[in-house]
């Protein structure tokens, strides 16, 4: 009667309980993975929020609570400075490379009738080479003895190569606008396909025009794949370092080569900690206030 | 609508594809190009043909090293990162868990930081941790980011189908593993190749976290960013770029023409 006391019998009773509960089966899946968060990704950060609180002595650090990193962040006009310039930089790619993708996406979900896989396989090739050749084409391309002056010249429409084509926003802006194109029109085109082509006939039928149509129905349908592009474009491309030590210059400069210098050259961690922080808070609060807008429209136009 | 059009008069959504594509590929193709050509400055106009550049990659050990740790790296992160995912998969499509939204919520955070952020946390903990970095410190960060995207694409395959198919499984005395092997698992097998070509091309291409996490044994894309820096290193960079384009687009036709090979075998078979 009482063999739930003997070792066998408590296995035989965790068994059951561990087929029983739905919950626990599931966590117990899940906990290879949660495991892995926990240590590569929760605790790093609780470390990085800590570290920008301490300060950088020679190698040490000085392990007391100060708020110095972030006295400076506010008083020095530079980091303030640079992060709104990241933002920027990347807000204008963000908005390029979905203006540009959309008609594309457009085009292959909706013009194309058969072989849609080969417009997007054909539109995935140039993203597979390296993301940093990729970037550098964009130097050959614009470069002082790049492909666009060196051309020229031989073609004898110049004689001087233009100077200011590399080295500043712009540049990096088309760079990035570039790199990121494929990340823009998948999410766009996945939503476009998704709508439900009578939908688009009911508008017709109604009497709304092609343009009419296009703005009642299919665009407010197909937010969802425009907001995922516009995040996936955004959260990588305003922390890249890359692009600006690459095409950027002096001029093109962005947070993320402030960041990567204090953990280099400058060898100031806490500060490069107090700067990441910032720079997540910042990055959290964009897409917040992006998603409430995006949010609202849809109410609206609902 | 209008796709009988006579090809001579395409319509503006035609044009503006055909202008998209060249945007998209002019300037890739340039690194080809300039791979081919006999002059170490990259620089037009062309100096003629030639495939030194090649022989240099070829006989390059430092850069076939490089290259050889991001193949390790990516295929051992390719199949735990799948694994991981489907495990996890499994756990948010098929119980009812308490709490499951903030915990999906905080496995994908990784795709919604700046890497360079996850990058230097990483490089912070491990280094208060005495941890020496080296090709396993890089690993374990390509893992966190590639569990997501493992994730997310298991989870839409997951949902898509029946889960009567597996208690039927189940109820024909099969156990919880056979049935996972008998059922799940064939089932599954797109999302898990899917998942693991994905997490391979973003590990073989990853730069910020190995940058930060590597030490003297590095990966490719480092090895590729510490020659953009000599002109004399670049042209048989350029080659190998060239090369692994090839390569890629090689594999992708063969799968295609696999796939569609496939699909054919299933609609004759099912007549």
């Amino acid at each position: 009667m009482n063999n739930a006391v003997t070792p066998s019998g408590i296995r035989l009773e965790l068994r059951k309980l561990f087929l029983k509960s739905e919950p626990v089966r599931g966590y117990t899946l899940l906990s290879p993975t949660l495991l892995a968060m926990i240590l590569g990704l929760a605790m790093p950060l609780v470390v990085l929020f800590t570290l920008s609180f301490w300060l950088q002595e020679y190698l040490d650090f000085i392990r007391t609570f100060s708020l110095a990193n972030y006295v400076e962040f506010f008083q020095k006009p530079i980091y303030v400075k640079l992060l709104l310039k990241s933002i920027r930089i990347s807000g204008m790619v963000t908005i390029a490379t979905v203006l540009l993708a959309y008609p594309m996406a457009y085009f292959i979900a909706f013009r194309v009738k058969s072989n849609k896989l080969i417009w997007l396989i054909l539109i995935t090739v140039p993203f597979w080479t390296s993301y940093l050749l990729r970037v550098f084409a964009w130097k050959i391309m614009l470069g002082y003895n790049g492909v666009i002056n060196s051309g020229l010249k031989s073609l004898g429409f110049l004689t001087e190569p233009l100077a200011f084509l590399l080295y500043n926003p712009t540049s990096v802006v088309i760079t990035l606008a570039h790199a990121w194109a494929a990340f823009a029109i998948l999410p766009i085109y996945v939503s476009l396909e998704k709508i439900d082509r009578s939908l688009l006939e009911a508008g017709r039928d109604l009497g709304e025009n092609a343009w009419m149509t296009f703005l009642r129905v299919t665009l407010p349908l197909s937010l969802p794949g425009v907001i995922a592009a516009s995040l996936l474009v955004f959260i990588p491309t305003v922390g890249d370092y890359v692009t600006p030590s690459l095409v950027g210059g002096p001029r093109g400069i962005m947070i993320g080569n402030i960041i990567q210098s204090m953990f280099g050259q400058s060898q100031n961690w806490p500060m490069g900690a107090a700067i990441s922080v910032m720079l997540m808070f910042t990055v959290a609060a964009m897409i917040g206030l992006f998603l409430w807008g995006t949010h609202s429209y849809r109410k609206r136009v609902a | 609508m209008n796709t009988n059009r006579p090809w001579w008069r395409p319509d503006g959504f035609y044009i503006y594809a055909v202008l998209y594509l060249i945007f998209i590929y002019l300037p890739v193709l340039f690194l080809p190009v300039f791979s081919f050509n006999n002059s170490k400055y990259i620089a037009f106009p062309l100096k003629g043909f030639t495939l030194k550049w090649y022989e240099a990659m070829i006989n390059n050990p430092p850069m076939l090293n490089a290259l050889m740790n991001s193949i390790k790296i990516g295929l051992i992160v390719a199949i735990l990162s799948t694994i991981f995912g489907l495990l996890a998969a499994k756990a948010v499509t098929r119980y009812r868990m308490p709490g499951r939204a903030p915990v999906v919520g905080f496995i994908m955070i990784p795709l919604v930081i700046p890497e360079i952020i996850l990058g230097i946390s990483l490089l912070i903990l491990l280094s208060l941790a005495d941890i020496p970095l080296s090709l396993l410190t890089v690993g374990f960060a390509h893992l966190l980011l590639c569990v997501p995207f493992s994730m997310l694409v298991l989870v839409s395959r997951m949902e898509g189908f029946d889960k009567s198919m597996e208690e039927a499984g189940l109820d024909l005395g099969e156990n919880a593993w056979m049935t996972f092997w008998r059922v799940t698992f064939p089932i599954v097998l797109p999302g898990i190749i899917a998942s693991l070509l994905l997490t391979f091309t973003i590990s073989f291409d990853e730069f910020v976290l190995a940058f930060f996490l590597s030490s003297i044994e590095q990966t490719l894309p480092v090895y590729i960013w510490s020659s953009l820096r000599f002109p004399s290193k670049l042209p048989p960079t350029l080659a190998l770029g060239a090369a692994i384009f090839m390569a890629s687009f090689i594999v992708v036709t063969f799968a295609e023409w696999i796939r569609r090979r496939g699909v054919r075998l299933d609609s004759t078979s099912g007549i």
